[in-house]
């Protein structure tokens, strides 16, 4: 086999001109499809990080029929306490979580003694919340990073329009599931910067103070966030977790718990999937430049050397080896191209960071992009120009070893 | 049992609507370690016959046996497997793979076709290159040597796999006179060392004294051979 890639490597610098024109071609497609891979995979993970690491979490639990009706609000399908216990012990035993928060989620009407506007709020354990939505520390821009029980993180937009500044009271009105009205004194212990998606405007608040504003006689939730450890087993732990708690059914027969993944929340997912639909093109473009390129070289090369091939057929090789020898030809010019793009790719991303490109993502300003080479890319890239080669050697090869020898000798 | 055995040999090529006959029923015997010659002007069947010999091409009809094998029989495979077994080739554009050095060149069938391991592949080449003078040529490509070396090489690549035959369809047609009967010379020399049938074609009348048979073709029918060691016959 050796011999074969010694042949192979020769003939390709044998018309070494050609052999760099179309490895720069392979080269230069590589080094575009890693860098869009890199950017857009980095901008998409970033902002996949920043709606579940902020807001919504990886995963969440709620009520059935919560989450058809959840711009409302409805107290009505809050988890009630025996649901609650049912599903805080089956999280406890995941070893693949890393935190949990529960969430009673309503609106309400904000006073600054002046003036009222509503506003959506999050009643949350603030330790089991920052756990759980570990970037919603740093969307507070003004204020203690904390959340005490008579304490309220109010949205930044919220604060601007109302003219309600850090350790100001307020009064936030809410109607409970019967249908009175209760309120309750706050003071504005933090500022909190807008964020993309749902929930990216809300207010939060101890849990135990919109228990109590909603006049609750026991601890009810809207859901239960949850994160884990490993982002990747996302969809194997949601599975799971439905798995355990469909035993729980309502009078109807189904199960009372609905389990959403973050792309079930986020409008952003259809952005995301956009993405990878945008990325599976540049790639199907990439591959038609190695087809298109490689083929093209190899059926120049199999008509070029028809004398050649005629006098070793001739003199005994094999049609597979024949065959072999073009083969090897297209696969070494596509490692030469993957691995030259590859180099070159990482060098593209590494200074497109050094100029730390900026972007705006709705509310979120400056948000600076690190693009990533992943290793999985380099791999599935490099793989698919080689595979994509091999392929594209193919026709030609095969047209060589089922040269007839004669005829072979024959040609002018 | 002659080396090569033809009976009524017939092969037909259509060209267009119209079927050229290129050998007529042609038949010979040729012995083991003959030194053979076809002759005959430029269509007489010449470069047919040896394609036939060295099972590149199929008779229409007849039958031809080589070393023991019907070589009409043969499929494509079996055929490739015959003549890296059997038979060397040598051509008239030496048809030396211009990658390979003159030292891999030779190597080349014991490497990619017989598949011999390295310290046997280096013994016979380098017996080779002594044979055919090549020796201190070995590292050089094809385009760094002259056309009478180019075919010095084709002589030790055709032997070097120990055929008991050796085909050269014209090997002196693109050498000056004194190189063609160098390359001759050689091709003898190499008989009688390894007792390898040579057969060549050609129609340069000053070469084809050098052989020890000669056969005539003519229209693709064989005239009398004439023999000078008398190692082959119609």
């Amino acid at each position: 086999m050796s011999n074969l890639f010694k042949i192979a490597i020769r003939n390709l610098f044998r018309y070494r001109r050609r052999t760099l024109l179309t490895a720069s071609l392979i080269t230069v497609g590589v080094v575009f499809v890693l860098a869009f891979v890199s950017v857009s995979g980095s901008f998409k993970n970033m902002m996949i990080g920043q709606i579940t690491d902020s807001m919504l979490g990886h995963l969440q639990i709620h009520r059935r029929g919560y989450v058809a009706s959840i711009d409302n609000l409805p107290l009505n399908l809050n988890l009630r306490p025996q649901a609650l216990k049912r599903v805080e012990d089956t999280l406890a035993a995941q070893p693949g979580i890393e935190a949990s928060s529960p969430r009673i989620k309503f609106g309400g009407m904000f006073s600054n003694f002046a003036e009222t506007t509503n506003i959506r709020l999050n009643g949350v354990y603030p330790d089991r919340e920052f756990r759980t939505a570990p970037l919603l520390t740093s969307r507070i821009i003004e204020g203690k990073k904390t959340l005490e029980k008579g304490e309220i993180l109010i949205p930044v937009l919220l604060a601007r329009g109302m003219g309600v500044k850090l350790n100001d009271p307020i009064v936030i009105v809410a109607t409970n599931q019967d249908g009175s009205v209760n309120g309750k004194q706050f003071t504005v212990s933090g500022i909190l910067e807008s964020a993309t998606g749902p929930g990216g405007r809300d207010g939060y608040i101890h849990i135990e103070d919109a228990q109590e504003i909603l006049r609750m006689p026991q601890m009810e939730v809207s859901e239960i966030a949850i994160r884990l450890k490993d982002f990747s087993t996302l969809n194997a732990y949601a599975s799971r977790i439905e798995d355990l708690l469909a035993t729980e059914l309502n009078k109807q027969g189904k199960a009372i718990f609905e389990i959403h993944t973050w792309e079930n929340l986020s409008p952003f997912y259809n952005i995301a999937r956009m993405i990878d639909v945008m990325t599976f093109f540049i790639k199907l473009m990439l591959i038609a430049i190695v087809l298109i390129s490689i083929m093209n070289v190899m059926i120049m090369a199999v008509y070029e050397r028809i004398r050649e091939i005629g006098a070793i057929a001739a003199i005994g090789t094999l049609p597979g080896k024949i065959l072999n020898m073009f083969v090897i030809e297209g696969f070494c010019m596509g490692i030469m191209g993957a691995l030259i793009g590859d180099i070159m790719g990482i060098s593209l991303v590494y200074i497109l960071n050094l100029f730390k490109i900026s972007y705006n993502f709705g509310q979120q300003k400056g948000i600076i992009l690190q693009a990533v080479v992943q290793p999985m890319d380099i791999f599935m890239i490099s793989i698919t120009v080689i595979i994509v080669s091999v392929i594209a050697s193919l026709q030609p090869a095969f047209k060589a070893s089922r040269m007839e020898p004669i005829q072979a000798l024959r040609h002018v | 049992m002659g080396l090569v055995v033809a009976e009524q040999l017939t092969k037909e090529y259509i060209t267009g609507e119209v079927a050229v006959r290129a050998l007529n029923g042609v038949s010979f015997t040729i012995e083991p370690a003959s030194f053979v010659s076809f002759v005959g002007p430029s269509g007489s069947g010449k470069t047919t016959l040896l394609n036939l010999i060295g099972c590149l091409d199929v008779p229409t009809s007849g039958r031809l046996i080589v070393a023991g094998t019907d070589v009409g029989t043969l499929n494509r495979r079996q055929g490739a497997i015959f003549r890296g077994a059997t038979i060397g080739f040598i051509f008239q554009d030496f048809n030396l793979l211009p990658v390979l050095t003159v030292y891999e060149n030779i190597e080349y069938p014991l490497l990619m076709v017989q598949l011999v391991p390295l310290t046997e592949r280096q013994r016979r080449v380098t017996a080779l290159l002594e044979a055919v003078g090549m020796a201190d040529q070995k590292d050089k490509r094809p385009d760094q040597i002259s056309g009478g070396q180019k075919q010095r090489v084709a002589v030790a690549r055709a032997l070097v796999t120990q055929p008991k035959l050796v085909l050269a369809d014209e090997p002196t047609a693109n050498l000056d006179h004194h190189t063609a009967y160098m390359v001759l010379n050689l091709m003898k020399k190499m008989r009688d060392e390894f007792k390898t049938t040579f057969i060549f074609s050609t129609h340069d009348q000053k070469i084809v004294g050098e052989a020890e048979t000669i056969f005539t073709l003519e229209d693709g029918k064989l005239n009398a051979a004439k023999s000078k060691g008398g190692n082959g016959h119609e």
